[in-house]
Order: structure tokens, then C-alpha cells, then sequence
């Protein structure tokens, strides 16, 4: 059913060209086996995995490679059949540049499944499906990585959802991964919804998709057209409406206060990717194993694959038909949130939505960074109405604290506002770095506060032992000298006894 | 106007009473300056500020009997967060105590190891395990790398080894951007 509802417009944000037509004209393509796989062990929000296999094992397709270590925590399975070469540390897509832990898989190419089988979903309760879901790796596949599981925990039972948000925004440029996805899998996508919907208990499914998406609203619109409970609104095209927050304001009109989550408010929130994910892995037990990836911008041959994760991405990009004019500069995510990656020598991970071969004017060096003029048009375009330059003054003078005052954390670190300053500041950087300090010094005091308590703790346990040991000794020495005295007594009595027997024995020898 | 007076006397009366009562009945336990102090203090407990650990260095600069600057662990920022929480001037860092490193934990070589528990004596924190005769192995994350663990050691098998940056505790960094005075403004 499509409705032209009200949409509630958020303030700020901006309109960039969305660069998306770039990938969009070819279907997606299967990638098929590369050369090697290799699986970081932390591809989601929250702990490593742990792993279950060693070094020369023989793996199937979809077998079990490392579990979730606890709840925030997400499972990794094998993407193909094949051996495993090698677990160690190896680069990963990560800002950082640095190594992490990895699984090397060799395909042996024949692609065997291990065997999977299909959940009787509609038969279990949402806590069977939580767990089933806890082994199933699925994490948000729009960027974030958040372990899937761990949305569906507020279901049923404790405050009762009212609403499935499918957030189908995809609102920074050049990305069209689930845009593509929508277009060629558009049934399997409405199949996932009613799934999702049905599992959560919810009364009505909302898809949230940005107005620029002329081919996908077509499509989803037919399919629904006899859906009582599935809905579709269409948004402007303002970045950053794919924001989880910003969505469900334009949708619903409801503002989620800072400390709260949308569960709070009956509301629930997945990517289009992440529903189709789901849908595969209750239908017929497929783990995450594989994602849509948008390679896109200065390539000879742009478009979506379909590939397995640990898929090397310097394989992909070759296939692309290698970068039109060369500056080995790649950017994952959009050109708003994402970051420069380190190399191309990393493979593709859950979170890996978009790649992005940097244009020659993305290329930050060329635009000299100026003084802030404090013209304020950053604040105008915050969707989250914070005073970036007031941010940045803070973060740069590394005044930490006002930083908080000011609001830092509730920054989405949209890039709204690096992008219309008129100084080119890369005011994001700032925060981001602000943040990390931020949380770093928290996690120092968290330190000692821990040390601080072990070692009163000592303290009390060496006087303990102190008094303790000066007790026994205080008792044995009144011990020994409780025998001495018995003794002394016993001894002096024996002396009598001897002297008055002698005096006896003396007595008759007289 | 005298009966103005007598109020104004009379609610001062009554103020100071209730405080007088408040202060007894609210007392608050323990010194609160030297927790403020021994919070800031970065608790690693090695003794370099000549005191036997934190707090007692707490008590001290309280008492004014030490002075702010000679915890090499909090190193400068720990120093100004003193000096801010004091009122009083900010002063380096007196060599005399040694120098700031970057945070380490102690790791012990656990083939040499003998198992002779001097090691666990002298640690602060108790984050060694091990019992007499038995190879002794540290807590990495109770472990506050202060090196008091090393000099007991008689088969010198303790090795500080400096926390390494990976992509969990990575941080971003400052953004290194120079800032363009010179040239000039397109909006002037
Ligand atoms: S847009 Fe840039 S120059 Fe203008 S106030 Fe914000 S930070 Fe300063
Ligand atoms: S990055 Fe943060 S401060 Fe800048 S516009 Fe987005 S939310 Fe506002
Ligand atoms: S020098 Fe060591 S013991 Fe003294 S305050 Fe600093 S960390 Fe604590």
C-alpha cells in the first residue's frame, strides 16, 4: 500500500549531487570464487570472535568458523569450501591501517555447502529465533555492523512494537547497493518484511525510501499494492535521511531523545539488506556469507557486485576495470562518512557497503583548509541542530569537557558540516578525534578506579595477614610458655620428689 | 526597627544551628580533598613519587607535604588537572622522579620462571597468579605497569612490554592539517 502520508521534515542537511547513476546501469554481478578468502574475526560492533577451526582444517561452504563471544558479538562462517591456510593478523579495512585478526581460507573450488536447513520461524518464539540468530553472523549491513540479534531483544515481550521501519533511505552519494538490491530482489525483500514483521509482532511495516529512487519506488509500490500492513513513504532527497533518527522523525514525526532508543518508542529500524538477510538465513538457513557491494567513481566499469565476504578487494577493483586515472586513492563507505582506506589489499567485510575509487576533485589536498569565519552555515546544516564551529573551536584546543557540554556525542558525524564550510575544515575529523580522546580517558579512569580497588584490597589483605600472623604468635608464645611453666612446675616437683627421696634413701644409710 | 533586628538576629541564630547540627550529622567520611587528589592520581601505584603508592601521595600533597609534580605515570596533563583542582601554578615535571613512558604491562617468561612468588609480594595489585614452585603469569588487564614487580625478580625473567596500538584501541588522531593564514580570503 503506498501512502502520501505527511513527512516531517528534519532542519538542516544538504543536497549533493547524488553521483549514483555511475553504478545503477548495470545489474549486479556475480563476483564469484576469488583467489582466497580472507575472514577478519571482528567484522561487526562489539568482541573478536572465537574461533573454531585451526590450521588445516577442511571447511564447507557456510561451516562455522568462529562464534559470537557473548552477545555483542556477531559469528563468522566459511564463504566457500576450502582449507584453512593460515590465522593470523592481516590488514583489514579498518581507518587505522593496522593488522587484525584474520582467517585465511584457500577455495578448493568446488563451493560445497555444508549442510544448512530452514527454521520453522513461525512454529518458535523470538527468543529461540534470537539465538538461532546469535549463530547466524548477520550484522546491519548498511555500514554500522551492529549484531542483528541484539535489535530483536526488545520484541514481545517487554514493551510491544509497533512499528518495522525499513530503512531503505540510502542517502549518502554514490552509493546504490540497496538500491540495486531493491530493484532485482524486490519480492524476496517484501517476503523478508512480512517475516521480520510477523516475528517482532509489529502492526505496520513503513519502507522509508529517498524520492530519487524513481525504478525501486515502481517496483516496491506493485508489490505491495495488496499488502494491508507494509507502507511506503517516499522522502526528499536530503542527506543524511538514511540517519536512523532522521528516518524515523521524517516518517513518523517522533523525535528519540538522546539517552533512549527507538524501541523506547515501539519503533524498529533495518537496512534492506539486513531484511533480505534475515529472510534467507530463518528460510533456508543461509549465514551471512556474502554482501552487495558498490564499487563505484573513478573506475572504468562501475557497478554492484555480489561477492563473498573475505573476498580480496583489490580482485574486485581489477575487475571493475581498475581506476580511469590513477591516484590509489579508495574511500569505503560514502564520500560523507567514510574513510580513506589504508590499501586495497583488504577484503570485504560485513560492513563494506560501498567502494569509492576517489575523483580527482575528491582528493582533500587540493582545497586549502582556511580559518573559521564563524559564518555559521555550519550550524544551519547540522540535521542535529549542534553548533559545529563551537565543536570545533573545543576539539581543536582539545577542551574536552566543554566539547561534552556542547553536545559532541549526539554528533552523527554526518559531514554536513564539513562539507558546506567555506574554510574546507575537516570539522568531522575533529570530533571524531575529540570522541575517541574522549572515551579513551573514560576507559583510563575505568583502569584506576579497578586498580585503585585491588590495591585497597591489598592493603586490607596484607594487615589481615599482619594481625593474623601476630595472633599466632602471640598464641604460641603463650602456649610454649603455658608448657614452659607446667614443665618448670613438673621438673621442680621431680626435684623434690629426688631430693626427698635421697633424704629418704640418706636417711637409712645413716 | 528593633524587632527587625531581633529577626535578623534570630534567623542567624537559627541558621547557625541548623548548620552547626548539619555539619555534625552530615559529616562527610574520609577527606574529601585527598579523594579528589587520589582520583586524579593515575593509580598505578609505583612508588615514584616517593610514596608508597597514590594515595599516601594524595595525603601528602593535602598536607602540603609534597608537591604536585612528581608523578611521572600522570605525566603533565596530571599535573595540570592537579594544579586546576589545587588553585595553585603549574610546574613541570621533576626529573628527579623519573620520566612519563608509554604504558606497559609486565610480562613474565614463563620458561625461566622459577616460581618463587617474590614477584607476587611486590605487586601492588595482585595481579600475579601463581603459587610457590609453579610458573607465575601476570593479569595483562589488572597489570598497571609499575615495574615493581622487576627488581625482586632473581632470574630477571620480567620484561615490560609497551602496550602496542591496534585496531581495537586505536584512536583517531589530531587532524594534521595546516591551517592557511597566508592566503587570502575568498570572502573578505
Ligand atoms: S562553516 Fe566553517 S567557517 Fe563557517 S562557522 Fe562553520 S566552521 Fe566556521
Ligand atoms: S557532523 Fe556532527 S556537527 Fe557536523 S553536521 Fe553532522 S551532526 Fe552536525
Ligand atoms: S608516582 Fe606512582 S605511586 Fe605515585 S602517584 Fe604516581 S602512579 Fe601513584
Amino acid at each position: 500500500m503506498k501512502v502520501f502520508e505527511k513527512i516531517f521534515k528534519f532542519n538542516g542537511g544538504i543536497q549533493a549531487k547524488t553521483k549514483k547513476n555511475i553504478s545503477t546501469t548495470s545489474p549486479i554481478k556475480q563476483f564469484g570464487l576469488p583467489s582466497k578468502i580472507i575472514l577478519p574475526l571482528r567484522q561487526h560492533i562489539g568482541k573478536l570472535a572465537k574461533l573454531k577451526v585451526s590450521v588445516g582444517d577442511h571447511v564447507l561452504k557456510g561451516q562455522l568458523i568462529a562464534e559470537a563471544d557473548g552477545n555483542v558479538s556477531a559469528a563468522i562462517h566459511a564463504p566457500t569450501s576450502g582449507k584453512v591456510l593460515s590465522i593470523e593478523k592481516q590488514l583489514i579495512p579498518h581507518p587505522s591501517g593496522l593488522p587484525d585478526f584474520c582467517v585465511e581460507i584457500e577455495p578448493d573450488g568446488k563451493d560445497k555447502w555444508v549442510q544448512i536447513k530452514p527454521t520453522n520461524w513461525k512454529k518458535i518464539d523470538l527468543e529461540k529465533v534470537n539465538k538461532l540468530l546469535l549463530s547466524s553472523g548477520i550484522v546491519g549491513l548498511g555500514g554500522a555492523a551492529f549484531p542483528t540479534h541484539l535489535k530483536l531483544n526488545h520484541g514481545k515481550a517487554e514493551n510491544s512494537l509497533k512499528t518495522l521501519i525499513i530503512n531503505a533511505a540510502e542517502c549518502e552519494p554514490y552509493i546504490t547497493c540497496d538500491d540495486m538490491l531493491m530493484r532485482e530482489k524486490t519480492n524476496e525483500l517484501i517476503l523478508g518484511i512480512k517475516l521480520v514483521h510477523e516475528i517482532l509482532g509489529v502492526e505496520e511495516s513503513v519502507i522509508g525510501i529517498e524520492d530519487n529512487k524513481t525504478v525501486a519506488i515502481n517496483l516496491l509500490t506493485k508489490a505491495i499494492e495488496n499488502e494491508k500492513n507494509i507502507f511506503l513513504k517516499i522522502v526528499p532527497t536530503i542527506y543524511p535521511s538514511g540517519d536512523a533518527k532522521r528516518l524515523i522523525y521524517l516518517l513518523k514525526g517522533i523525535k528519540i531523545p538522546k539517552s533512549q532508543r527507538s524501541s523506547d518508542y515501539g519503533i524498529q529500524m533495518f537496512n534492506v539488506a539486513t531484511i533480505i538477510a534475515i529472510y534467507r538465513f530463518l528460510e533456508f538457513g543461509e549465514p551471512s556469507i556474502s554482501r552487495i557491494v558498490t564499487i563505484t567513481g573513478n573506475l572504468r566499469s562501475p557497478r554492484n557486485y555480489e561477492v563473498l565476504l573475505g573476498t580480496p578487494l583489490k580482485e574486485i577493483i581489477d575487475a571493475a576495470g581498475g581506476q580511469v586515472i590513477k591516484n590509489n586513492t579508495f574511500i569505503m563507505g560514502g564520500p560523507m562518512m567514510g574513510f580513506k582506506l589504508p590499501s586495497i589489499n583488504v577484503p570485504v567485510t560485513k560492513a563494506m557497503n560501498c567502494i569509492i575509487s576517489s575523483e580527482p576533485d575528491m582528493v582533500e589536498e587540493k582545497k586549502p583548509v582556511l580559518p573559521c569565519i564563524r559564518c555559521a552555515r555550519c550550524a544551519e546544516a547540522c540535521p542535529v541542530q549542534l553548533q559545529p564551529q563551537e565543536l570545533f573551536w573545543f576539539s581543536k584546543s582539545k577542551q574536552l569537557e566543554k566539547a561534552e557540554e556542547y553536545n559532541l556525542f549526539d554528533c552523527i558525524e554526518c559531514g554536513c558540516c564539513s562539507y558546506v564550510c567555506p574554510s574546507n575544515i575537516p570539522l568531522v575529523q575533529y570530533y571524531r578525534f575529540a570522541k575517541s580522546e574522549i572515551i579513551e580517558e573514560r576507559q583510563e579512569q575505568e583502569q584506576a578506579n579497578i586498580a585503585r580497588e585491588r590495591n585497597e584490597f591489598r592493603i586490607l589483605r596484607l594487615e589481615r595477614e599482619k594481625q593474623e600472623r601476630a595472633e599466632r604468635n602471640a598464641l604460641r608464645r603463650e602456649q610454649s610458655s603455658n608448657e614452659d611453666k607446667t614443665k618448670l612446675i613438673e621438673e621442680k616437683r621431680k626435684a623434690i620428689a629426688d631430693a626427698l627421696k635421697r633424704i629418704e634413701a640418706g636417711g637409712e644409710e645413716q | 526597627m528593633l524587632t527587625s533586628i531581633l529577626i535578623v538576629i534570630f534567623l542567624a541564630a537559627l541558621i547557625g544551628i541548623i548548620l552547626g547540627i548539619s555539619s555534625i550529622k552530615f559529616k562527610v567520611e574520609g577527606d574529601p580533598i585527598i579523594d579528589k587528589i587520589d582520583s586524579i592520581l593515575p593509580q598505578t601505584q609505583c612508588g615514584q613519587c616517593g610514596f608508597p603508592g597514590c594515595k599516601p601521595y594524595a595525603t601528602a600533597i593535602a598536607n602540603g607535604a609534597a608537591d604536585i609534580n612528581q608523578c611521572p605515570p600522570g605525566g603533565d596533563e596530571g599535573i595540570h588537572k592537579l594544579a586546576d583542582l589545587l588553585g595553585v601554578e603549574y610546574k613541570p615535571l621533576n626529573a628527579e622522579h623519573g620520566e612519563p613512558k608509554p604504558k606497559s604491562v609486565a610480562v613474565i617468561d614463563e620458561k625461566t620462571c622459577i616460581g618463587c612468588t617474590l614477584c607476587i609480594q611486590a605487586c601492588p595489585v595482585d595481579a600475579i597468579l601463581g603459587s610457590a614452585k609453579h610458573m607465575h603469569t601476570i593479569i595483562e588487564k589488572e597489570c598497571t605497569g609499575c615495574e615493581l614487580c622487576l627488581p625482586p625478580c632473581p632470574v630477571d625473567c620480567i620484561d615490560m612490554t609497551p602496550i602496542e596500538e591496534n585496531a581495537e584501541n586505536w584512536k583517531w588522531k589530531y587532524p594534521v592539517y595546516k591551517i592557511d593564514k597566508s592566503s587570502e580570503r575568498r570572502v573578505s
